[in-house]
């Protein structure tokens, strides 16, 4: 009854999990670097590249985000199992 | 690169009940020398490597426990 | 407002089931120099700090949040199948008997969590020197809890989370030196 997350899952989740890093510390840096034009050209590339993860992601394991971030399939499944904390 | 640790030696008393730890350390990390960051640091490789560090710089990368730990500095 | 994003921000595993580790570990989730101190501190600072700082403020608050998440997946994991023996010999027999094994807000000797924990003088020097230092803090400790613990992979995330004290104290010196700079001067950075 239990279900089984594959490995794909936590493979894709951790692509995800790299890439949303890189955007957390570049954008503390532009916090006090606000003219940093090449650190912001990649931070919006970096933004591009995590939407991409996520849709792809979004389509195998279902919605990431909560409140309409993420479309939900039927039956709803925006509160399924597995929470970040059990996998 | 500046090393992360420093080293020093406490007064060590023939009344000290526990056996001496002869040299103590401290962790100095990165950021007490950087001043503001400069624009254009080297980054890490990847997305996965700055993730595995926590960090997107080797510049603010600070290791623990200490890498030398167990050998004895100079002196 | 927030958004919830089921992910935490980095990969946690704990590999032994040591319920013992978990009593150190809530050191960080109810403990002064902790991650909820840290996220209620810079959330409540944003009011009132200058516009130069605030966009740093909210978004550490909201990077400490993810922290006490992962914090808490580590205690969860250390101890939902732990039991009743295993919670006696770990000597956390103490937070059984009023808690089970939910978590609670309180520090390593159990002493619950709070509000004096999280300092708002108003002054921005004062306010900032104080996240500096909470930040170096908390470093610390993640430094102690390492050296208590076997686990590599639950050590492994807590390095992660001291380099992340390493980046924010990094930032917050920024901030200090933008509020030090005198309007229409020219920048030196």
């Amino acid at each position: 009854m239990t279900k089984q997350m594959p490995p794909e899952y936590y493979q894709l989740l951790e692509e995800i999990q790299a890439i949303d890093f890189v955007l957390v510390e570049l954008n503390l840096y532009l916090n006090t670097h606000q003219h940093d034009m090449e650190a912001i050209k990649q931070f919006n590339e970096t933004a591009q590249l995590s939407m991409q993860l996520k849709v792809n992601f979004e389509k195998k394991f279902g919605p990431l985000m909560n409140f309409g971030r993420s479309y939900s399939n039927y039956p709803w499944d925006v509160d399924d199992t597995p929470w970040p904390w059990q996998v | 690169m500046f090393s992360q640790f420093r080293y020093w030696k406490p007064y060590i008393s023939p009344f000290d009940p526990c056996k001496p730890i002869r040299v103590k350390s401290y962790s100095t990390p990165p950021q007490l020398f950087m001043g503001f960051q400069p624009p254009g640091l080297p980054q890490f490789q990847t997305p996965h490597q700055a993730l595995m560090h926590g960090t997107l710089w080797p510049a603010l990368f600070s290791p623990y426990p200490d890498p030398k730990k167990g050998v004895k500095p100079n002196d | 407002m927030f958004y919830y994003e089921k992910k935490l921000q980095y990969p946690v595993r704990v590999s032994t089931c040591n319920p013992m580790l978990a009593k150190f570990l809530i050191e960080q989730y109810g403990g002064a120099d902790g991650e909820l101190a840290a996220a209620l501190r810079y959330m409540n600072q944003r009011y009132s700090i200058p516009n130069k700082v605030i966009g740093l403020l909210n978004d550490i608050a909201m990077e400490e949040f993810s922290h006490l998440e992962m914090i808490a997946t580590m205690v969860y994991k250390l101890t939902k199948d732990a039991t009743p023996e295993q919670i006696k010999a770990a000597g956390i027999a103490d937070h059984y008997v009023d808690h089970d094994r939910a978590l609670f807000y309180h520090n390593a000797a159990g002493v619950p969590f709070t509000a004096t924990y999280i300092q708002a003088k108003g002054d921005p020097i004062a306010d900032l020197y104080e996240d500096i230092a909470a930040e170096e803090k908390a470093r610390a400790t993640y430094q102690w809890i390492i050296d208590l613990s076997d686990d590599p992979d639950l050590n492994d995330g807590l390095k992660f989370l001291r380099e992340r004290e390493v980046v924010h104290s990094q930032r917050f010196r920024e901030a200090v030196e933008i509020l030090k700079e005198e309007q229409g001067k020219k920048k030196f950075f």
